[in-house]
């Protein structure tokens, strides 16, 4: 069963958000990194670049696949995970943890809101593996 | 048959083409010939090519070398000459091992850390390059010395038209033939790459080291092009000059002129930028039991896997003329790439001192050279080829106007190690005679 806190803010594209201040941290769920398997590698933009809320901010390459992780929230980069480049593997042991991705500070906050609460995702993955 | 799909005579199938496009007379072919009588026919007409028989100097990107005879038999051997793209290990361990050799002797020849399994030519590669200089850097200018081979710039252009990236060509330098010292300054803080070829297309060989400075001091990448790879022998590699990354075309490497193709594409980088690589790539694993094996790599860059977000539409690589290159350089070995590039730079230098001592006859360039260089002749350039070439034999070089066209007197000469001393003196003698 996948581990999904109930502290964090969840999209439908299997991000999370944890909101500190007026900045979103983002990383991929628990039940993301183990669909997708071993992660080799993560692409991650440059502190300074903006995204619009569902825009591609990068991509996690698993021995098999390629798939791209949206921001569900606009603003700048303020600070990546620049350890992931070294130990991608961090993503799979704790992706809610030392895995996280990305800092966004973020320019309307009001769109956390709109994103799945834990709850919300747990039934909304049950439903996508069924 | 044609009566269970409803149909009376085979003419019926040709309805849809219109009555006046149809050819309504047997097709004008002459009567079938024996195998002898064909063979003869061939011979008879084959005598007739007479250019193929000339004395040849031409280079300009496509390069006249010898060819051991084992880069032949090795090629056609069946194993090698059927094989489909590996992407079974299990059953393609050969393949794989000569293009994981090919491409470590690419490394070592351009001083790059890794190479890919091959592209279709030196100047589709160019393009590569450029594109991974944009997905490299994020920027979208490139600027690129015109001294670079002009068709291998329309290749360039070709590719990065509608990609969103603006090329910038910086005109030479008319003194040196080199790149100019406009394209250092040309280069800023929204330049993705700079592109120089070395030898360029002129023959003179560049200050790699100065543009790489240029270049890295506004974290710009340095694209290095090379059409004559037998210049690798001899020259300081692209990569120990700064270069980040390394094209060439291969075809010098026991491949034969064949009429432009098929080439292979040498393409090189920095290990760092590894992931950004077009094409394929052969890495090399263990298996369970410990023992070294050879397998396709870091496939998701690829079509196959990626899609569109693929780093290339490249799905391929030119396998069995990589081999022919991986072949020729084991044969050739470190001292004879070096022999021959040796020889190529004498005999060049050699054929440039009997040409600049004619009367009328002038070298326009002052930058080093390797095997090929630009005659200044005393009238116009294409008149003057062609004569040499009906009367005596001979052809005496390119003619420039075709791709600079104010350059009517100038051609550009190359020689190699096949062109002897009495080839050489008798293009100076004939060159004197056709304008005397």
């Amino acid at each position: 069963m996948a581990n999904v806190p109930e502290d964090l803010h969840y999209s439908k594209d299997h991000e999370w958000v944890r909101v500190e201040g007026n900045e979103a941290v983002i990383g991929i769920t628990d039940y993301a990194q183990n669909s997708l398997g071993d992660v080799v590698y993560v692409e991650l933009p440059k502190p300074g670049e903006q995204f619009a809320a569902n825009e591609s901010f990068g991509s996690v390459e698993s021995v098999k696949a390629v798939s791209e992780v949206f921001t569900p929230v606009t603003g700048e980069v303020t600070k990546i995970n620049e350890s992931l480049a070294d130990e991608p593997e961090k993503v799979n042991a704790d992706p809610y943890g030392d895995g996280w991705m990305i800092r966004i500070r973020m320019s309307s906050s009001g769109e956390v809101d709109s994103l799945l609460t834990a709850a919300e995702y747990e039934d909304f993955t049950k439903a996508e593996s069924e | 048959m044609l009566g269970s799909i409803g149909l009376t005579s085979a003419e019926q199938l040709f309805d849809s083409i219109p009555s006046e496009l149809r050819l309504k007379a047997p097709l004008n072919t002459p009567a079938a010939l024996s195998e002898i009588e064909l063979l003869a026919r061939f011979e008879e007409m084959a005598s007739r090519n007479a250019g193929a028989n000339r004395i040849s100097f031409l280079g300009a990107g496509a390069y006249s070398h010898y060819i051991p005879t084992i880069v032949d038999h090795i090629l056609t051997r069946s194993e090698f000459f059927t094989a489909y793209t590996p992407y079974q290990p299990e059953i393609s361990q050969g393949t794989l091992q000569t293009i994981f050799e090919f491409q470590t002797l690419v490394c070592q020849l351009t001083g790059m850390e890794v190479a890919n399994a091959s592209m279709y030519d030196g100047s589709t590669a160019l393009a590569e390059a450029v594109l991974m200089a944009e997905r490299v850097t994020k920027r979208f200018k490139v600027v690129a010395s015109t001294a670079v081979h002009p068709q291998y710039l329309d290749v360039v252009r070709t590719y990065v038209q509608h990609a969103g990236i603006d090329l910038e060509l910086i005109s030479f330098n008319e003194q040196s033939g080199q790149a100019a010292a406009e394209l250092t300054e040309s280069i800023n803080e929204q330049t993705a790459a700079v592109v120089v070829q070395s030898p360029n297309f002129f023959g003179c060989i560049e200050d790699l080291a100065s543009f790489a400075n240029a270049a890295h001091a506004k974290g710009a990448l340095l694209i290095v092009a090379v059409t004559e790879a037998i210049s690798l022998g001899l020259l300081k590699s692209p990569g120990a000059c700064g270069a980040d990354i390394v094209v060439a075309e291969g075809q010098s490497f026991g491949v034969p002129l064949s009429f432009g193709g098929p080439y292979v594409g040498l393409f090189a980088t920095k290990e760092k930028y590894a992931r950004q690589i077009p094409g394929r790539l052969v890495g090399e694993a263990y298996d369970k039991q410990g023992r070294r094996g050879f397998v396709l790599t870091l496939a998701t860059r690829e079509q196959h896997i990626r899609r569109e977000k693929a780093t290339s539409n490249i799905c391929t690589n030119e396998g069995l003329i990589a081999l022919a290159a991986t072949v020729y350089l084991e044969t050739m070995g470190r001292r004879g790439m070096q022999e021959v590039a040796e020889q190529c730079l004498q005999k060049a230098a050699y054929a440039a001192r009997k040409i600049q001592a004619l009367s009328g006859f002038s070298l326009p360039f002052s930058g080093p050279r390797f095997n090929e260089f630009v005659v200044r002749g005393p009238s116009n350039a294409q008149e003057l080829l062609s004569r040499l070439g009906i009367e005596k034999g001979i052809e005496g070089g390119l003619p420039l106007a075709q791709f600079f066209p104010e350059r009517v007197n100038d051609f550009l000469v190359c020689v190699t190690e096949i062109n002897t001393r009495e080839q050489i003196d008798s293009l100076a003698d004939g060159l004197a005679a056709v304008t005397r």
